[in-house]
């Protein structure tokens, strides 16, 4: 028996329901099965052959488990346990600890300078909270939004939307460092701790109380895993969808294109932001928006959570989900997929170009729409 | 001082209380929110484990509770306010207006007919309708109609056809005000929202229903005329799924609604003997079969060639015109899915909406399950921690209609106890202090 993870977890306490496994979204198809996990840890003596198995990588931290457990137990942090202890003991993927060592070095996982941080924003006249600006509500901007360049069209298109309303908002420029969210969901709860006082402090130096985010990654560990001294967190889409209901931001364009929404784990199910991003898509003229069947809490995950940017799913996990999700939104007739991540962004538009299908179906941030539909047609 | 005893709620545990009580010749005064006394029993199909129709063990009782000497029946009314202490509770009933007088009514049914609007009824939970001007199901005690003021029009077509003269819109909730010995909570339950379970479909999907819902489908008096159907199909695979709002946190229900098992494994006796090609598949955690005759029943049903798997139902969703339900076999350890055309949702007991508001206005406690709180589980399970106010039935936690008739005497003896000796009337003038 594994005293310390039964007691950290509260494995004693779990009645075998299958809740958990019957709503992960990995398990249909690969070898994670997350129920009978917490017997073996509880049960087994063999701890650390069951650590080493490849599958513990597939979890994408989704948290349908947790959030439907009937008892009350946090399975997918069990799993972010065995990878802290994989961590500790050095015994990780190769892919994982590159990602984790870029973070350390570069303070972004793929390694991008810390210098080009704030390069999407050259030519925009952000302004800038480390070069001495000043503005009520800081724009933080992510990993991914800030360098890869499919996500920074998102991030233009929300700077450049914020900047035509002449909203008050800056960015943290090349201070500004990994947020910490995906690290810590692949056991880096060190570096993780890092990072948080990092930013903290830096939240502190400028005198952040208001915080907007990009990426619904960065948004959650903000709002719930930061010691945020009661700073307010946004995602991107509440404050834009804000702004429309107050009439502030208006449409002169339109788009005529069958639309549907896939929500983002960590924007929908983890934290209750449904409505905002359905209500954006609505407002703009022209678009006629369909939902897919399994939507909102039912949403199906994309796989690109928990470090999933990072790690090859096991040998024998089956076709990736965005490949499912994008069959099912060709099949119901959308032109568009929308979205409010970038991590469902690239992963559903890769599954597009692995499926051929890129003639009849596009990825879009939902920013992306609202920069094209303002601009009068 | 008073003799008399309030019985609130006109269920099986309220009725069954009230004759208890009313049989040793006290005087009893039961109050019923519903236009009716009769409660949920009355709108199953069946009762387990013995498949008796409960309109057969109960309408009896409805007769016997509104001819009763000793019972002054009072429905579609409600406790506005309690004062007073054993012995002598002051009691203040809302009347609420039907609109049409009960004196007068005959029960002929013209009004409803003559009367224009339709609205989901909610004896047939929403399954059938109802006009306006409406009884809740025909072997209603009284047997009289009421009128629902806020799905009324007004257009008065029932005044004209109505040969009693009985319709009065101008009518007003009236007031009366009677002095009590000893009063029982028999105010009964709710059925878990089963929409607060979003990942289950229900709500979003016509084809996931309550097993509540199959009752009224199963009942010969029901919406369909006793057929199982959805869309006007006979479902070929039925997927029923326990524990819907029990057993379940992330919901806020941590107890055990104690009657689902037995109820689902009833329910999946009507599919199979109704359309006996039909695959029945029950996903539980537990089964629950601990009552007398319980456990055999559960085996009979089995007998009936009704699947159970050990797995609780994560996700509804659907593909093409199939429901898909996905589980896991937790004894095999493999993930199924079942294609089904009918899902049913053992949908658990919770508190009363009203029950909170009756727990200040009477100043008993309520437990952590938002039940009435018993003075002791074991040993007091009918006392409600204040002196002359006891519990029956579900009022008091979820339990099965044997044990709610159980504990319904249990609270009359109680209440008999309380007021034995003591002289008066109810309808004597009360004191104000
Ligand atoms: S859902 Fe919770 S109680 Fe059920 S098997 Fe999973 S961890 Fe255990
Ligand atoms: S977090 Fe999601 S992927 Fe991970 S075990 Fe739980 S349900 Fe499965």
């Amino acid at each position: 028996m594994n005293l310390v993870f039964a007691e950290k977890y509260d494995l004693f306490k779990c009645f075998q329901c299958g809740k958990c496994s019957a709503g992960c979204p990995v398990l249909m198809k690969g070898p994670l099965n997350i129920r009978r996990l917490i017997r073996e840890v509880l049960l087994r003596d063999d701890l650390v052959s069951i650590c080493q198995r490849s599958e513990i990588w597939d979890c994408t931290t989704c948290q349908a488990c947790t959030l439907r457990c009937p008892r009350g137990l946090r399975p997918h942090e069990l799993l972010m346990g065995i990878r802290g202890s994989l961590v500790e003991a050095g015994k990780i993927p190769e892919t994982v600890s590159e990602a984790l060592e870029n973070v350390f070095k570069q303070g972004n996982p793929w390694g991008w300078p810390r210098s080009k941080r704030h390069e999407w924003a050259a030519d925009l006249g952000v302004k800038d909270l480390t070069r001495g600006d000043r503005a009520g509500r800081l724009l933080f901007v992510g990993c991914a939004p800030a360098y890869d360049p499919r996500v920074q069209s998102v991030t233009r298109a929300l700077a450049g939307t914020l900047l035509s309303l002449k909203a008050d908002f800056a960015i943290l420029g090349n201070e500004e460092t990994c947020c910490g969210s995906e690290v810590r969901r692949m056991g880096e709860e060190g570096l993780f701790e890092m990072l948080a006082e990092d930013n903290s402090r830096l939240f502190s130096k400028y005198n952040v109380t208001d915080i907007m985010t990009i990426s619904p990654h960065c948004y959650n560990v903000f709002k719930n895993e930061y010691q945020n001294g009661g700073r307010q967190v946004k995602h991107y889409t509440q404050v834009i969808s804000g702004l429309i209901g107050e009439g502030k931001l208006t449409f002169p364009g339109k788009l005529e294109k069958v639309v549907t929404y896939h929500d983002p784990c960590y924007l929908g199910k983890q934290n209750g932001i449904f409505d905002e991003p359905r209500n954006i898509i609505k407002a703009i003229p022209g678009i006629n928006f369909i939902e897919f069947d399994r939507s909102r809490e039912r949403s199906l995950c994309c796989e690109g959570g928990g470090g999933r940017m990072f790690v090859e799913a096991s040998p024998g996990s089956g076709e990736r989900l965005a490949l499912t999700r994008i069959a099912d939104a060709v099949k119901m007739g959308a032109d568009i997929v929308a979205t409010a991540c970038p991590f469902c962004l690239l992963n559903l538009e890769d599954a597009v170009k692995t499926a051929g299908c890129e003639d009849k179906i596009q990825v879009r941030d939902i920013m992306e729409l609202v920069a094209e539909a303002i601009r009068p047609a | 001082m008073s003799n008399a005893v309030l019985v609130i709620g006109g269920g099986i545990a309220g009725m069954q209380a009230a004759l208890d009580v009313a049989n040793t010749g006290h005087k009893v005064v039961l109050v019923e929110k519903a236009p009716s006394i009769g409660g949920h029993m009355l709108q199953f199909s069946e009762v387990f484990p013995t498949l008796d129709c409960p309109q057969c063990i109960g309408t009896p009782k409805m007769t016997e509770v509104s001819a009763h000497p000793n019972i002054e029946l009072m429905t579609y009314s409600e406790v506005e306010s309690v004062s007073g202490s054993i012995g002598r509770f002051n009691v203040k009933i809302r009347k609420k207006s039907r609109f049409i007088d009960a004196a007068r009514c005959t029960g002929c049914g013209e009004c409803a007919i003559a009367c224009p609007i339709s609205v989901p009824s909610e004896w047939d939970l929403a399954l059938g309708q109802r006009k306006a001007a409406y009884i809740p199901f025909p072997q209603a005690v009284p047997a009289v109609y009421t009128i629902d003021k806020t799905a009324c029009v007004e257009c008065r077509k029932c005044e004209k056809v109505c040969d009693a003269a009985a319709i009065n819109f101008e009518a007003e909730d009236e007031f009366v005000e009677r002095v009590i010995g000893a009063i029982i909570l028999a105010t009964g339950y709710e059925v878990f929202d089963a929409s607060l379970k979003p990942e289950l479909g229900y709500g979003t999907y016509p084809n996931v229903i309550t097993g509540y819902e199959l009752e009224r489908l199963d009942q010969a008096g029901g919406p369909t005329g006793g057929k199982i159907e959805v869309n006007g199909k006979e479902p070929q695979n039925v997927v029923f799924i326990q524990c819907v709002g029990s057993r379940d946190k992330s919901v806020g229900v941590e107890y055990c609604s104690r009657v689902c098992c037995m109820a689902t494994a009833k329910q999946a006796h009507y599919v199979r003997h109704k359309i006996p090609g039909a695959r029945v598949t029950v996903c539980y955690i537990d089964i629950r079969a601990f009552g007398k005759r319980y456990e055999e029943f559960y085996e009979r049903v089995q007998g009936e060639g009704v699947i159970y798997r050990r797995g609780v139902v994560s996700e509804v969703y659907k593909r093409d015109d199939k429901l898909v339900v996905r589980a896991e076999d937790t004894l095999l350890g493999e993930m199924f899915e079942e294609e089904a055309d009918l899902v049913v949702l053992a949908a658990g007991i919770v508190p009363g909406k009203a029950t909170v508001e009756l727990a200040e206005k009477l100043n008993i406690p309520l437990g952590p399950d938002g039940f009435f709180l018993e003075n002791n589980p074991k040993l007091a399970a009918m006392e409600s921690g204040v002196p002359g106010i006891y519990l029956a039935g579900c009022a008091e936690g979820p339990k099965d209609i044997s044990d709610s008739v159980v504990q319904a005497g249990a609270a009359a003896f109680m209440a008999l106890l309380a007021v034995v000796g003591a002289e008066g009337e109810p309808d004597r003038e009360p004191v104000r202090s």
